[in-house]
C-alpha cells in the first residue's frame, strides 16, 4: 500500500471524480470531495515524510521502467507542492458546501464538486509526474476543470473570464507542447532525469534555446507573470469564492513549481542562468510585478480584483528569488509558495464570508462590516497582515529571507523594491480595513456573521498563518532541501 | 532542396501564424476557438512529422527481416492525447460561447464590453 | 520562580490580563480591578528580575528558533529592565487616573480600551526584554498595531485620519529602514543577537555600517527624530490615557530604547564613535530637539504642545546614544525614565484640565489655577523635570547628558542642549503661570471654589507628581542600572 502511496495519491481522487458527478445528490458529492482533498493532504503529507527521512521516491507506473515508462518522483521539492495543494483543498471542501450552495445552482453542484476534484487531481498530477508530457496532460485536466469551475461564478462575466483564461491558457499550454516537442526530437526521451542527463552532453544547437524559450513563455503565461497575467484578476473575481480560494492558493503555485523543474532540474541553472540568462528576463518583470500590481491593487473597488492583483504582485516576489538563482533565493521563492498560499487562501476565505453574507464584495458594500461580522472581518485583518509582512507571520519570513538573499548578491535597490511592495500592501489592506472598521454600518443592513463551518476553515489558514510565522524552522527546513535538490547540490 | 525537406516544418510555421493571427486578431468569440484549433493542428504536424523516419515503415515487428526502418510511433501516440485534449478544450470553448450568447446576446467582444457594463 | 519564568510571566500576566478584561467587559469595576491586579503583578514580576542583574547575571529565555539561527528569545539586561520598570510602574497609575477620566469623560468601548492597553504593555515588556534585533522588531510591531485601535478609540473622521498617519509613519519606517538595517547586519555578522561591546565591529567599510546606522536612527520612526516625527502630534486625537502613557511613555521610550540598544549591543560605542555617520546623526537629533521646542511655542492645543515636547525631548535620548560614550548612554537611560515621570504628569493634567474645565487650549486656561490648584501644582513640577531643573528628577539625566556632550568634546551640542532647555522653561511654565496669575477670558464660565477632577485621576496625578521628586533624591536604582550597561569608572 505504502508502496503504491505516489500513484494512489493521484488516482483516487481521479476515480472519485466521475462518481461525484453521477450520484447528483449534491451532499454525497460534497462527501466525496471532502474525502478526495483529506486523502491528497494525508497523502502528500505521508509523503513528504517520507521523502525528507529516506529521499527521492521513485514509482514506475504499470512496473514500466523509466525511461520508456512514464515514471512518478517524489523529492522535497514536489512533496512540498503536493502538501500545499492538498492542503488547501483540504481546507477549502469543508468551507466550500455552505458557500457553493449560496453561489451555484443546485442542479450543478454535483458537477461543480467533480470539476474540483478533477482540478485538484490535475495539479497533484503536474506535480508528483516525472514525465514532461505526463505534465502536459495533467496541465489540461486541471486548466479545463478549472475554466469550467470559474464559468460557475454568478455574475455573467464570469463566462468571459473564463473564456479569455481558456484562450490564454490554451495558447500557454499549447506553447509548452512545442516546447516539449522540441526537447523531444533533440534528446529522443520525455523522462526529466533522463533529459537532464542528456541535455548538457549535446552538441551547442538552435533548437533546445528555441525550446527554452517556448517553455519559459508558455509557463509565465500559466502562472501569470506580468505581464502575461492578464486572464487572472477577472477570473479571480468573477469565480465562485471557494474557487478563487482554492487555486489562488494552488494553480499559478503549481505552475511556479514547473518553472522550477524545467530550469532548474532538466535545463540545469547553468544553462538557464549561464547561457540563456534567463535572470534578466525574470528579474526586471518580477520588479515591475511587484511595483505595478500593488500600485494597481490600491485602485480596485472589487475587494477580490483588489487581491487579484496582489497575487500577480505576490508572484512577482517568487519569480524574483528563483531568478536570484541562488540556495538562499530558490528557498525564499519556495518558501512564499507555501507562505502565500496560507495568506491569500485565507484572504479570499475570508471574502467568501462577505460574498455569503452581503452578495457583494465590492468596497462600498463593506461599510462598518466589522460590527456584524467582527470574526471574518477580523480573519481578513490577519491575513493583511501577513502579505504586509509583519513580524510574526508567515509572510515575514518570506520576506526576511528574499531580502537576506538580495543582498547576499549585493543587489540592494531589489531589497529596496520588496520593501516597498510591503508599503503598498498596507495601502490596498488597510484601504478595506478603514471601510470595515471605521465607517457606520449601514442602517438598513442585516448582516450576521458567517457560518460557523466556513469561519473555522478561514480561521485555521489564519492561524497557520501565524504558526508558521513564529516557528518556521519546519518549513525553511523543507524548502531549503528543495533548493539544494534543485540546484543538485546534496542530494 | 533544404527548403522542400523542410516542406513539413514550413507548413507547420505558417498554419501557427494563421491560427496564432486568428486568436488575437479576431473579435468574434468562435472564431477565436477556430484560430485556437489551427494553431494546436499545426503543433500535431509538428509532432507527426517529427515521428516519421524517411522510408520508415509503421513500428510493427517483422519477423526475421533485420533491416527494417521503423517510424518513431511515440510522437504520434502523443499527438493523439494532444488531440483529444484540443477536442475537449474547443467543446468546453465552445459551450462558453453559447452560454456568453445567452447572457450578453452577443458574441463579439467589443460588443460584450460595451454591455458588461 | 526560576527567572526564565519570571520573563515569561512579566510578558504572557498582561497579555492574559487583557482577555480577562474582554471578558468581563459587562461588569466594569471588576474590569478595571483586573487591570489593577495586572498591573501590580507584572510589576512584583519585573522586579523579581533585578536580584539576578545585581549579581551580575543576564536572564536568558529561549523560545524557539523561528528560522535557523534566529530565534524568539528574551534576554534581561539592566537598560530593560529600567525601560520595563517604568512602564509597569506606570501602567498601574496611569489605569487609576484612566478609571478617572473614562468615567468622567464617559468615553464609549472602554473594554476595547483597556483591552488593547494590556496588550501593548505586553508588546512594550517584550520589547524591554528582547535578546536579539528580531525579537525586538516583532514586538516593536506588536506596539504598533494594538495601539492603532486606541488612537483611533473614538472612531471619528479625524481619529480616521490621525491612523492613517500613525500607522503609516511607523509602519513605513520600520519596514522599509528598519528591517532593511536588521537584515543587513545579519548578512554582516550572522547573528542579530544583542552582545556587549557590538557584533558589526569590523564586518564592513565605515561607509557601509555608516549606512546602516542611519537605517535604524530614522528606521526607528517611534523614536520621532526628524522628519519622521509627524505620528506623534497626530496620535494625540488618542483619550488622554493613551496619550500620557503610550505616547509620553511605552511607544516612544520603546523608540529610544531600541536606538540606545542598537548603539550599545549591536554597533558597540567603539564602533559608534569611529563612524562619521554618528556625528552628522547627532546633529540631526540636535536640530530635532531645537525645532521640536520652536514647534511647541507654537501650539495653543495644549497635547499638542506636549507632544512636540516629547519629540525634542526624546531627542534627547538619541543624542545621549551617538554621543557614544559612557555619560551620554547613561544620561539617555536615566533620561527614559525621568522624563516617562514628569511628562506622564503633563499629560495627567491636560487630561483632568479637559475632564473638569473642556478645557483644551493654553490661551482659554488663564485663571484657572484657582480653581484647579492640585492639577497645575503637579503640572508645574512635571515641568521642572522636563525642563531639568531642581527639585525634579530630569535635572540628573539632563545633567549627564551635558557630561557626555562635553567628553564628547561637542561644546555646540551642550549649547543646543541648554537653549533647549530655556526653551522648555517658557512654553512649558506659561502654562502654570497665567493659570495662576492671568485673568480668565471673559466668556469662561468658571464654577466657584475647588472644582478639580475625579478623585482617581488626582491620586494618580499626585503619585507621578511625587515620584518625579522623589528620582531628584533617590535616582540610585536609575543610574545603578545603567552604569551596568555600560561598565567603566565610578563616578
Amino acid at each position: 500500500m505504502s508502496h503504491h502511496l505516489p500513484v494512489l495519491l493521484v488516482v483516487i481522487p481521479l476515480v472519485a471524480a466521475p462518481f461525484a458527478a453521477l450520484v447528483n445528490r449534491p451532499r454525497v458529492s460534497w462527501a466525496i470531495a471532502l474525502g478526495s482533498a483529506w486523502w491528497a493532504f494525508l497523502a502528500a503529507f505521508a509523503l513528504l515524510r517520507q521523502v525528507m527521512a529516506d529521499g527521492p521516491i521513485h514509482y514506475a507506473l504499470g512496473d514500466w521502467a523509466a525511461p520508456y515508462g512514464i515514471e512518478y518522483v517524489v523529492d522535497p521539492a514536489n512533496a512540498w507542492v503536493l502538501l500545499i495543494v492538498g492542503m488547501i483543498a483540504a481546507v477549502v471542501t469543508p468551507y466550500a458546501l455552505l458557500s457553493i450552495e449560496r453561489e451555484v445552482p443546485d442542479a450543478r453542484i454535483p458537477l461543480f464538486y467533480a470539476a474540483f476534484i478533477l482540478c485538484m487531481t490535475g495539479l497533484l498530477g503536474i506535480a508528483i509526474t516525472g514525465d514532461v508530457f505526463n505534465v502536459f496532460v495533467f496541465l489540461e485536466i486541471s486548466s479545463l476543470s478549472a475554466y469550467a469551475l470559474i464559468a460557475l461564478g454568478r455574475d455573467r462575466r464570469a463566462l468571459t473570464a473564463s473564456y479569455q483564461y481558456l484562450i490564454m491558457g490554451s495558447v500557454g499550454a499549447t506553447f509548452i507542447v512545442i516546447g516539449i516537442g522540441l526537447l523531444y526530437v533533440m534528446t529522443g526521451t520525455l523522462n526529466m532525469a533522463d533529459l537532464a542527463q542528456i541535455l548538457p552532453e549535446l552538441e551547442p544547437n538552435r533548437t533546445i534555446p528555441v525550446a527554452f524559450t517556448f517553455l519559459t513563455v508558455g509557463i509565465t503565461l500559466k502562472l501569470a507573470l506580468f505581464p502575461l497575467h492578464l486572464w487572472l484578476p477577472n477570473a479571480y473575481t468573477y469565480a465562485p469564492s471557494v474557487v478563487t480560494a482554492f487555486i489562488a492558493s494552488t494553480a499559478t503555485k503549481v505552475a511556479v513549481y514547473l518553472l522550477l523543474r524545467f530550469f532548474f532540474t532538466i535545463f540545469g541553472a547553468s544553462f538557464s542562468f549561464g547561457e540563456m540568462q534567463l535572470d534578466k528576463v525574470l528579474m526586471p518583470l518580477a520588479l515591475v510585478a511587484i511595483l505595478t500590481m500593488s500600485i494597481v491593487a490600491i485602485y480596485q473597488d472589487n475587494v477580490k480584483r483588489l487581491l487579484a492583483y496582489s497575487s500577480v504582485a505576490q508572484i512577482g516576489y517568487m519569480v524574483l528569488g528563483i531568478s536570484l538563482a541562488s540556495a538562499l533565493g530558490l528557498t525564499a521563492g519556495i518558501l512564499h509558495l507555501f507562505n502565500h498560499a496560507l495568506m491569500k487562501g485565507a484572504l479570499f476565505m475570508a471574502m467568501g464570508c462577505v460574498m455569503y453574507r452581503v452578495g457583494s464584495v465590492r468596497i462600498e458594500r463593506m461599510n462598518g462590516l466589522a460590527r456584524a461580522m467582527p470574526w471574518t472581518m477580523a480573519a481578513f485583518v490577519a491575513g493583511g497582515l501577513s502579505i504586509i509582512g509583519v513580524p510574526l507571520t508567515v509572510g515575514f519570513i518570506s520576506k526576511w529571507y528574499l531580502i537576506q538573499a538580495a543582498l547576499e548578491q549585493g543587489l540592494w535597490p531589489v531589497a529596496v523594491v520588496v520593501l516597498v511592495g510591503s508599503l503598498l500592501a498596507v495601502v490596498y489592506v488597510w484601504k478595506v480595513v478603514e471601510v470595515a472598521y471605521f465607517r457606520d454600518l449601514d442602517a438598513d443592513a442585516d448582516i450576521q456573521e458567517a457560518p460557523l463551518s466556513m469561519l473555522i476553515a478561514t480561521w485555521a489558514l489564519v492561524l497557520a498563518n501565524f504558526w508558521f510565522g513564529i516557528d518556521a524552522s519546519a518549513t525553511t527546513g523543507v524548502a531549503r532541501r528543495a533548493a539544494e535538490v534543485l540546484l543538485g547540490v546534496g542530494s | 532542396m533544404i527548403g522542400l525537406g523542410l516542406f513539413n516544418y514550413w507548413v507547420v510555421i505558417f498554419l501557427m501564424m494563421v491560427g496564432f493571427y486568428t486568436l488575437i486578431a479576431r473579435g468574434n468569440l468562435v472564431k477565436k476557438i477556430i484560430g485556437l484549433n489551427i494553431f494546436q493542428t499545426s503543433v500535431f504536424i509538428l509532432y507527426i512529422t517529427m515521428g516519421k523516419i524517411a522510408g520508415g515503415t509503421a513500428p510493427i515487428f517483422v519477423q526475421g527481416e533485420q533491416e527494417v526502418v521503423y517510424s518513431n510511433p511515440i510522437p504520434h501516440v502523443l499527438i493523439l492525447t494532444a488531440i483529444v485534449v484540443g477536442v475537449a478544450t474547443s467543446a468546453l470553448g465552445l459551450s462558453l460561447v453559447v452560454r456568453i450568447n445567452e447572457a450578453f446576446g452577443t458574441i463579439e467582444e467589443d460588443e460584450i464590453e460595451d454591455t458588461a457594463l | 520562580m526560576s527567572s526564565g519564568l519570571l520573563i515569561a510571566l512579566s510578558v504572557l500576566l498582561p497579555v492574559a490580563g487583557a482577555f480577562v478584561v474582554l471578558a468581563l467587559g459587562k461588569w466594569p469595576n471588576a474590569r478595571e480591578a483586573v487591570t489593577l491586579i495586572t498591573g501590580g503583578g507584572t510589576l512584583w514580576l519585573v522586579s523579581g528580575l533585578l536580584p539576578y542583574l545585581r549579581e551580575g547575571a543576564r536572564p536568558r529565555l529561549d523560545i524557539l528558533e523561528v528560522v535557523p539561527g534566529v530565534q524568539l528569545a528574551f534576554e534581561v539586561e539592566p537598560l530593560g529592565l529600567l525601560f520595563a520598570f517604568v512602564a509597569s510602574f506606570l501602567w498601574i497609575v496611569t489605569t487609576i487616573y484612566a478609571i478617572g477620566y473614562m468615567r468622567g469623560h464617559e468615553e464609549e468601548n472602554q473594554t476595547r480600551f483597556y483591552f488593547f492597553f494590556a496588550i501593548a504593555i505586553a508588546g512594550a515588556i517584550g520589547v524591554a526584554f528582547s535578546a536579539n534585533l528580531f525579537t525586538l522588531f516583532a514586538f516593536y510591531e506588536v506596539l504598533t498595531l494594538c495601539t492603532f485601535p486606541l488612537v483611533t478609540h473614538h472612531q471619528t473622521d479625524e481619529a480616521r485620519r490621525a491612523g492613517r498617519v500613525y500607522l503609516g509613519v511607523l509602519l513605513t519606517t520600520s519596514i522599509a529602514f528598519q528591517l532593511l538595517a536588521i537584515i543587513w547586519t545579519w548578512q554582516l555578522a550572522g547573528t542579530v543577537e544583542f552582545t556587549q561591546g557590538g557584533i558589526l565591529a569590523g564586518t564592513a567599510s565605515a561607509g557601509v555600517l555608516g549606512a546602516i546606522l542611519v537605517l535604524f536612527v530614522f528606521g526607528v520612526g517611534k523614536a520621532a527624530v526628524m522628519p519622521f516625527h509627524r505620528w506623534l502630534p497626530a496620535a494625540m486625537v488618542a483619550p488622554t490615557p493613551v496619550s500620557a502613557l503610550l505616547h509620553a511613555v511605552a511607544v516612544v521610550k520603546a523608540g529610544v530604547f531600541t536606538i540606545l540598544k542598537v548603539s550599545v549591543y549591536v554597533f558597540g560605542l567603539d564602533l559608534l564613535g569611529a563612524l562619521a555617520a554618528t556625528a552628522w546623526l547627532a546633529w540631526a537629533a540636535a536640530a530635532t530637539i531645537i525645532l521640536g521646542s520652536l514647534i511647541a511655542f507654537t501650539k495653543d492645543n495644549l497635547k499638542a504642545r506636549l507632544a512636540y515636547s516629547t519629540i525634542s525631548q526624546l531627542s534627547y535620548i538619541v543624542l545621549g546614544a551617538l554621543l557614544a560614550n559612557r555619560w551620554g548612554v547613561i544620561g539617555g537611560g536615566m533620561h527614559i525614565a525621568m522624563h516617562a515621570f514628569g511628562k506622564i504628569t503633563l499629560f495627567f493634567a491636560a487630561g483632568a484640565i479637559l475632564v473638569a474645565a473642556h478645557e483644551k487650549d493654553i490661551s482659554r486656561m488663564h485663571g484657572l489655577g484657582r480653581t484647579m490648584p492640585i492639577t497645575f501644582g503637579a503640572f508645574f513640577i512635571g515641568a521642572l523635570s522636563i525642563i531639568g531643573l531642581p527639585p525634579a528628577g530630569g535635572s540628573w539625566s539632563k545633567w549627564f547628558l551635558g557630561m557626555g556632550t562635553l567628553e564628547a568634546g561637542q561644546v555646540g551640542l551642550l549649547a543646543v542642549l541648554m537653549v533647549s532647555s530655556l526653551l522648555g522653561l517658557y512654553y512649558l511654565l506659561e502654562v502654570p503661570v497665567k493659570a495662576f496669575f492671568f485673568k480668565p477670558p471673559e466668556d469662561a464660565h468658571r464654577p466657584e471654589g475647588i472644582h478639580e477632577a475625579p478623585t482617581a485621576s488626582l491620586i494618580a496625578m499626585i503619585v507621578t507628581a511625587t515620584a518625579t521628586i522623589g528620582l531628584f533624591a533617590y535616582p540610585d536604582l536609575a543610574y545603578e542600572l545603567m552604569s551596568m550597561v555600560v561598565p567603566g569608572g565610578a563616578p
